[in-house]
Formats: C-alpha cells, sequence, structure tokens
C-alpha cells in the first residue's frame, strides 16, 4: 500500500479547542470534484471539521462520516484511527459524523456510503488523522517536559518520557495539545508495528444492538411527533384523480390527511391509526402508461431488444470472422428478475420543519443529496438544515437514493404541517415500492476451437439503466454504456480472443436502483453459468477450464486455487451431492466460492456448505470480512431461491415475506471463508461475495441433473433430473 | 382502558383494543427495542414474551395482554439476557442488527426450555426470525456458546 498516494495534494489542517473541552483535531481534503455542475454545495477551501475527539476524560471519540448499515464501519475507520494515534481501545468511541463538506467520501465528491468504498477510500484519510493527532500529543508532552519530541515514546493512550518514564494520558495532554499548531506531514506506522490494524477486533456496535438501546430511524422520538403513513399509487407512473379521506378522518388517532407528491398522507398519534387511516382511504388512481405492465410480456420485449446490435461495452478481434473456424457452438440466454432490497428496517425517516429550520434523523447512504432535496421542498438554505444519521437497519443501496424519495416525503408532510413527523413504510410499501435491482437479460454465443479454448465470446445484455439521467451519468455512463450495467461482462477475465459484450437499454418507468453488488449481481450469474457451460463441452473440469482461461490473471488463479484447495475439489464429493464453483471481481476483489448441495427428498434444493476464499487485498479487520462473506453468501442464496418481483397489470404481485422469500435458519449453509494474505491495493467487502453465489449453486445443481437453470430465481422443475 | 404490565412496571394504555401489541409499547410506552419488520408475523423482529411464550407483537392485539405479563428486550431476565448477550459479543453476531431483538427474544425462550440445544432445536426454534444481514451462522454459534456460558453459571 503506498502511503503518500492520497496525501500529495495540498492540504489543510485545523485544530481547536472542541466544545466541552478537549482536542478536536480536523482536517479537509479537496474532494475530486467530480460533481461540479450537481447543485451540490462545492466544499469550501478552509472547513473547520473533526475525525477524532479527545476528552480531558481520556476517551477518543471518533467521528465517523460513512453510514453503519452492518458492514462494520462503526468499528473498522476507529481502528484505524486508534492505531496510528496508538490509542487505549477500551477508550474508542464512534459517533455518526454531522453532513458537511468536510465529511464528503473522498472518491464521490459528497457526504454517502456505497460502492464498497468505506474501509479503502478512508484509509491513508484516517491513518493521517491518527498519526496527526499522536505528533500532537507528543510535541505537547515534550513541552510539558522541556525535551525533544524523539525523547518521547507512545503507548496506549500515554505519551511516555524515556529518560524519565514519567507518563502522561492522552486526557492530561488535550488542553496543551489543542494550542498546538497541526503538522504538514507525519510519518504513518510501518505495518507490521500494527495494534489493531488485520486482526479481529470485536465491533463497538453490538453492546447496544443486543439490548434494544441501538437508535435506528424508526426509534425516534420527539415530542409532538405524529406518524404518516403514505398511500402510493399502484402503478409506477400513477397519480390520484380523487379521494375521499372521511372515513380515514373518523379513525381515532388521526389528525390529518394531506396530498403530496407522491401520494396521500394519513398523519396520526401513532403508527397503528395511521395504518388503519390509510386503509380506509378511498382513493381513485391514474394507473398511467404502466397500466399494463405485464412481466411475461416485459420478458418477450427484451428478448426483441437483445436481438439490437446495442451499445458496444467492449469489443475485441472479430467474433463474426471467428464464427466461421469454431469447431463447437454455443447458445444460451441468462434472465434474472428485479429484486427488492428489502432491508429489515422498513424505510422511514423523520423531518421537523420550522419556518427558519428543518431538522433530519434518518437512516441514509446519502447525506449531501437527502440534505440538498430537504432545502429546495423547504427553501432553506443547506446550513439551516441539519440532518442526524442514525443506525441503518439495513441498506443494501436501498438508503442510496439519488431523488431522496423517502426523505423527501417527510419533509414535504412536515413543511406542509410545521409539526415533526415520521413517515413510516410497511413491508408492503417496501416490496411494492421499486427501487429494484433491474430486471436483465443476457443473450449469449460461444464457439470453441478444436482444444476447447473459446475462440469468441458474445454477449448481449438487455436492462434498465437507473445512471441515464441522473447526476451520474457523467461519471457511470460512457459511449452509450452504463458502466453498471455491463460491469462483471464486459470486463469479464477469461482469455477469449474475439470478444463483443454490447448493452441495450430497456424502457424506464419501473423506479430500479443499485442492489447489493450492482451490475455483478445478474452479470455474474451469466458470466460463470456459461463458462461452466463452455468447460461441459469442452469435456473439462469446471475448475481446470477457469484456471487455464485465467493465465494472464495470476490473482484470480491464486484465488480460484485456495477455495478448490479448501473445498477440496480434487476429493470425490460426498455421494448424493454435487459441487459447484465461481469467481467473480467486483469492487476491487476477487470472490471465489465452491457450494455444496443436494436435492432432498421433498425435492427442495438444500445448500450444505460453500467455501469462500476472498482477496480484498490488505485488510483492517478479518472478522468483519469475514462476516460480510457470510451475509453476502445469504443474500445472493436468498436471490438465487427466492427472489423476484414480478408485474401483473402494471401491479407488484409480491408484497410481504411470504412471497417474496427469505433464506432462514433452517436454509443455513455452512459457511467457511479464507482470506488470502495479499499486499495488492485494498478492496471492497460489502458487496463482493454476492455474485458468485447463484452460479456456485447452480452449477452444483448441474452436476446432479445435467439440466442448466439459466434463469434465476429457482422452479420446482429446476431440480428434476434431464430426462 | 387496558391493564398492561410490562418489564414488571404496571401500566394504563387507552387505546382500541385491536391495537397490535407492537405498537403500544413502541409508540405508547417509547419501548423501542421491539422492531417492526412485516407486520404479518413473517419475521419475528417484534418478539416479546407474553407471560411465559414467545409471541409475535405485530400481529398480536393488545387486549390479549390485559391483566397478563409482557417482557420485552429491555426487561428480559438477566438470568437469560446475559449469557446471551455474552455470547453475541464474543461472536460478534450483529450486523446491522435491527433483528436481533428479536433473536434474543427467540434464543431465550429456547434455552430456557432446552439448556442443551442441537443444531436442529436451534432450527426449530429461530426459523421463524428473519436476519436480512445473514448472521443466521454466528446466531447459531452464540446460541452454543451462551448454552455452556449458562453451564457455568454466567449470570
Amino acid at each position: 500500500m503506498n502511503d503518500s498516494n492520497n496525501f500529495s495534494r495540498r492540504k489543510f489542517i485545523q485544530t481547536g479547542v472542541a466544545a466541552g473541552g478537549g482536542l478536536l483535531l480536523s482536517f479537509y481534503l479537496p474532494a475530486f470534484g467530480k460533481f461540479k455542475n450537481t447543485g451540490m454545495p462545492a466544499p469550501a477551501s478552509f472547513v473547520p471539521n473533526a475525525f477524532i475527539r479527545i476528552g480531558t476524560d481520556d476517551i477518543i471519540t471518533v467521528i465517523v462520516n460513512h453510514s453503519e448499515m452492518g458492514q462494520g464501519v462503526y468499528t473498522s475507520l476507529p481502528m484505524i484511527i486508534a492505531d496510528e494515534l496508538e490509542a487505549d481501545w477500551s477508550k474508542v468511541r464512534f459517533e455518526a459524523a454531522p453532513v458537511d463538506p468536510a465529511y464528503n467520501h473522498p472518491g464521490f465528491g459528497m457526504q454517502g456510503t456505497g460502492g464498497s468504498t468505506s474501509t479503502w477510500v478512508e484509509w491513508d484519510r484516517f491513518r493521517k488523522a491518527g498519526a496527526t493527532g499522536k505528533h500532537m500529543l507528543v510535541a505537547a508532552a515534550a513541552q510539558t517536559w522541556n525535551v525533544d519530541a524523539s525523547n518521547c515514546k507512545v503507548e496506549k493512550g500515554y505519551v511516555i518520557n524515556t529518560a524519565t518514564n514519567q507518563k502522561l494520558s492522552y486526557g492530561q495532554l488535550v488542553e496543551k495539545a489543542a494550542t498546538l499548531k497541526a503538522p504538514e506531514e507525519v510519518k504513518l506506522k510501518d505495518p507490521k508495528d500494527f495494534n489493531f490494524i488485520g486482526k479481529p477486533v470485536k465491533r463497538l456496535d453490538t453492546p447496544e444492538k443486543i439490548d434494544g438501546t441501538g437508535i435506528f430511524g424508526l426509534d425516534i422520538k420527539l415530542p409532538g411527533l405524529l406518524t404518516a403513513v403514505i398511500a402510493r399509487p399502484p402503478v409506477f407512473g400513477g397519480k390520484v384523480i380523487r379521494f375521499d379521506a372521511e372515513k380515514a378522518k373518523a379513525i381515532r388517532g388521526v389528525k390529518h390527511v394531506l396530498q403530496m407528491d407522491r401520494g396521500i398522507a394519513v398523519v396520526a398519534d401513532g403508527f397503528w391509526p395511521a395504518k388503519l387511516g390509510r386503509d380506509a382511504l378511498n382513493i381513485v388512481w391514474d394507473d398511467g402508461d404502466l397500466a399494463t405492465l405485464d412481466s411475461k410480456t416485459q420478458g418477450l420485449q427484451y428478448a426483441e431488444l437483445a436481438k439490437q446490435p446495442g451499445a458496444v461495452a467492449n469489443k475485441q478481434g472479430d467474433v463474426a470472422a471467428a464464427q466461421g473456424k469454431a469447431v463447437k457452438k454455443l447458445e444460451a440466454v441468462y434472465e434474472l428478475p428485479y429484486l427488492a432490497h428489502a432491508p429489515m428496517e422498513p424505510l422511514n425517516c423523520v423531518a421537523d420543519v420550522k419556518a427558519d429550520s428543518c431538522e433530519i434523523w434518518v437512516g441514509t447512504q446519502f447525506q449531501t443529496v437527502d440534505m440538498m432535496a430537504a432545502s429546495r421542498i423547504t427553501g432553506l438554505n443547506p446550513s439551516k438544515i441539519k440532518l442526524h444519521t442514525t443506525l441503518l437497519g439495513g441498506g443494501f443501496g436501498r438508503r442510496a437514493v439519488m431523488d431522496s424519495h423517502f426523505v423527501v416525503e417527510a419533509v414535504q408532510v412536515s413543511n406542509a404541517l410545521k409539526i415533526p413527523v415520521k413517515v413510516v413504510w410497511t413491508r408492503e410499501d417496501d416490496i411494492k415500492g421499486g427501487y429494484y435491482r433491474p430486471r436483465a437479460y443476457h443473450k449469449l454465443s460461444a464457439g470453441l476451437d478444436a482444444s476447447g479454448k473459446p475462440l469468441y465470446w458474445q454477449q448481449n445484455i438487455v436492462c434498465q439503466s437507473f445512471i441515464v439521467g441522473t447526476p451520474f451519468e457523467p461519471m457511470m455512463v460512457q459511449n452509450g454504456v452504463d458502466g453498471l450495467a455491463v460491469e462483471g461482462a464486459a470486463n469479464h477475465p477469461y482469455e477469449v480472443p474475439n470478444m463483443q459484450v454490447a448493452w441495450n437499454m430497456a424502457p424506464g418507468g419501473v423506479p430500479t436502483l443499485w442492489w447489493r453488488s450492482v451490475g455483478s449481481s445478474h452479470t455474474a450469474f451469466a458470466v460463470e453459468g456459461f463458462i461452466d457451460e463452455l468447460a461441459k463441452t469442452a469435456g473439462k473440469d469446471p475448475f481446470e477450464y477457469r484456471m487455464m482461461l485465467l493465465d494472464k490473471h495470476p490473482k484470480y488463479k491464486r484465488v480460484l486455487q485456495l477455495v478448490a484447495e479448501k473445498a477440496g475439489w480434487k476429493k470425490p464429493v460426498t455421494p448424493g451431492r454435487g459441487r459447484g464453483i465461481a469467481i467473480h471481481e467486483s469492487f476491487g476483489s476477487i470472490v471465489a466460492q465452491v457450494a455444496e448441495v443436494s436435492i432432498t427428498k421433498n425435492k427442495t434444493l438444500k445448500v450444505h456448505k460453500v467455501v469462500c476464499a476472498i482477496d480484498c487485498g490488505p485488510v483492517v479487520n478479518p472478522d468483519t470480512v469475514k462476516a460480510q462473506m457470510e451475509g453476502c453468501i445469504v443474500f445472493g442464496l436468498t436471490a438465487a431461491l427466492y427472489g423476484e418481483i414480478t408485474f401483473e397489470k402494471g401491479r407488484v404481485k409480491q408484497s410481504n415475506f411470504h412471497d417474496y422469500r427469505m433464506v432462514r435458519m433452517n436454509e443455513m449453509p455452512r459457511v467457511e471463508v479464507h482470506i488470502l494474505d495479499s499486499q495488492e491495493k485494498m478492496g471492497g467487502v460489502g458487496e463482493p461475495g454476492v455474485p458468485p453465489v447463484a452460479p456456485a449453486v447452480l452449477n452444483a445443481l448441474f452436476t446432479l441433473t445435467g439440466k442448466r437453470v439459466r434463469s434465476l430465481p429457482l422452479r420446482p422443475n429446476d431440480l428434476k433430473k434431464k430426462v | 382502558m387496558i391493564n398492561l404490565k410490562v418489564n414488571g412496571k404496571a401500566y394504563q394504555v387507552d387505546v382500541d383494543p385491536s391495537t397490535p401489541i407492537l405498537w403500544v409499547i413502541r409508540d405508547n410506552l417509547a419501548l423501542n427495542g421491539t422492531k417492526f419488520g412485516c407486520g404479518v408475523a413473517q419475521c419475528g423482529a417484534c418478539m416479546v414474551h407474553l407471560n411465559t411464550n414467545a409471541i409475535r407483537s405485530c400481529v398480536t392485539p393488545v387486549s390479549a395482554a390485559d391483566g397478563k405479563e409482557l417482557v420485552t428486550i429491555e426487561g428480559l431476565d438477566p438470568k437469560l439476557s446475559k449469557p446471551l448477550q455474552q455470547a453475541w459479543i464474543q461472536e460478534d453476531v450483529p450486523q446491522c442488527g435491527y433483528c436481533q431483538s428479536g433473536q434474543i427474544m427467540a434464543a431465550a425462550i429456547l434455552l430456557r426450555d432446552n439448556p442443551n440445544p442441537t443444531d436442529g432445536d436451534i432450527d426449530g426454534a429461530m426459523t421463524g426470525n428473519i436476519c436480512r444481514c445473514g448472521t443466521y451462522q454466528r446466531i447459531r454459534k452464540a446460541i452454543h456458546v451462551a448454552a455452556g456460558l449458562r453451564k457455568s453459571g454466567v449470570k
């Protein structure tokens, strides 16, 4: 890891005495400036802000600018600072950052959490923050003792005078340290001296998550707070023609019924009356353009679109010329449905709009975007808007929305009534509420030479874009190709001399969004399923075949080798079981998985075991990496087995966990995670474990049935043997 | 008026008797540890104990608790909660944490009735509780750890 690469740019460091006493160490690194024309506030040149607060009581509070949604940033980011600061871990606390350009994501140019970036993107900045703090505390001690800083050492929250063995705790030094000038450059630790980084450290946020004291958005209480439940159009793009609220208003506890942009809000003195009120509304809707949307018909449209050439995402060699030389040819279509994120905490937001202020409490991944949306609605300057980030009861991308709709709803209702309001979504609102992983259709063809190696690979992808037409378009759309629609396919690592991957944008209307692992959530299923088909056609072992085609990618081979070794790939599989393998790179990390499955007496698929290997570069908290892989595997398995949002007459058919099922305890496979010792660039871990799950499981099933499953989710017929 | 006893404390609440217990304890009593996940008894995030049984408070009307004893995560008997919480910390179980109150309330009943649960027993007792973050493997391990802690007298 290059320690200096992010710090060659100009930086500004300020210090001061924190409110309530203690050292406030603040510094600011300019963002990359990617969001210049988006209406978001430009970062100012000198902004006082803070990542570390040390109190006279020795407590070190790390102010974390990334949202905690389960991925462990409230531990991994404090670990980085604590290590460089030589802190006593028992004194380290975390706090959610307020919204301020100083806390912007260094890559996004705004405050937000996503793309499995939080740890690697802050690695340099947080190390530097910790090291700067240590330097100043040492300087303060040296002044106190009237010795040179070189005569001081630091240990577990103390500065020690090496000549006299006198020691001063950080808390005893903060007042003096706060008067010192921060150094321009500081020396970072040699990684071999890390105390916490690279070792499994227990999460700081566990205690509050097991005794009911942790505060999620849904748990916010304010004096006079009312709860709103909103009736939204049953068809996306629908509008209210007229409504009758008489019965709703007659319900005890219902205080207000009002029409707003996204529907009709029923505001009551609690969730239950608000929900009863909504149920009692009589609304006549104009269903709009999607009134006849039907999943089967839509599938036929996608198949037609896939016949169009599409915008080229990657072209190498000459596929047409190679087709004539192929000894064997294959064609296949892989299809995946819309998927809801379904975080356990239904969406919600509390807003308190007053004449000259607006305060928001929300579990969000997009603080800056939400604050700007509130500013537009209220007409208030962003400086008058205070947004508090609560714990997120799951995110998975669902709480990173460009239109801030779940914040907008609360701000609009509160703005209209000038009272604090909490908007609560029911689970049905969530499942039917859109912002889905896009439906995807992959049309593939390939040809093999006499040795079984692929001569050409052609892939045409059809799916919606949630980037085109947004401020992200200039960043993420190139040559007419939405990078998020083709990632993982256009850049797959297998050696194919002639390759063409293209994309056709499917018509919009159904709101779609990034869903844990984004494009890779569908491209990996197509690529890793099809490569298995090629291996079968070539008469080769699926592991050996991949290894053969990855000769130019030693990193991939190392991961594949590790997973094969740990899964006992070369040993015979338990009788009655099938084994499948898949590998995929996303968010800077390579993950390979081997799944072991069988078909039960009840004709269901049982996934016994998933062995997982990951190369994510240097690791901050290995236990968090393992936890994320475990979680990713459950998330991917849930999608493979059950996940499906479908439409009939414009309406979403699924509504809650009975028909949008989740993997449960009794279906949990044994998961084994192996982390490669790697000193390459640090990658992400929140998402890269998802993409290989479905192909590994279905490649395993293939060995039992001889039948290739190319459409998700799994159907009962898929478990019958090929006849 | 409905008479409730929640975590040993008596309350009188003036709500529609059909209101689910979940919303009375959250909105009227401000006990936030019990979570709303589905509203239809599918996910277990709302699990509380009514007298001696684990129930789904999102579908149980408050009238069913009239004169009975309710226990939420905030009031769980330390003999049950301490070993579970210690095991949850040891195994670093929670991710987002939203479902964990319900998981612990379900696990508490399991361990109370069955001090040495097998994996099959854990499947039977815990399959009603969804964790979208997928912490099942760690919950399973933590329940075994908690069973051991209870035997060794952790309180």
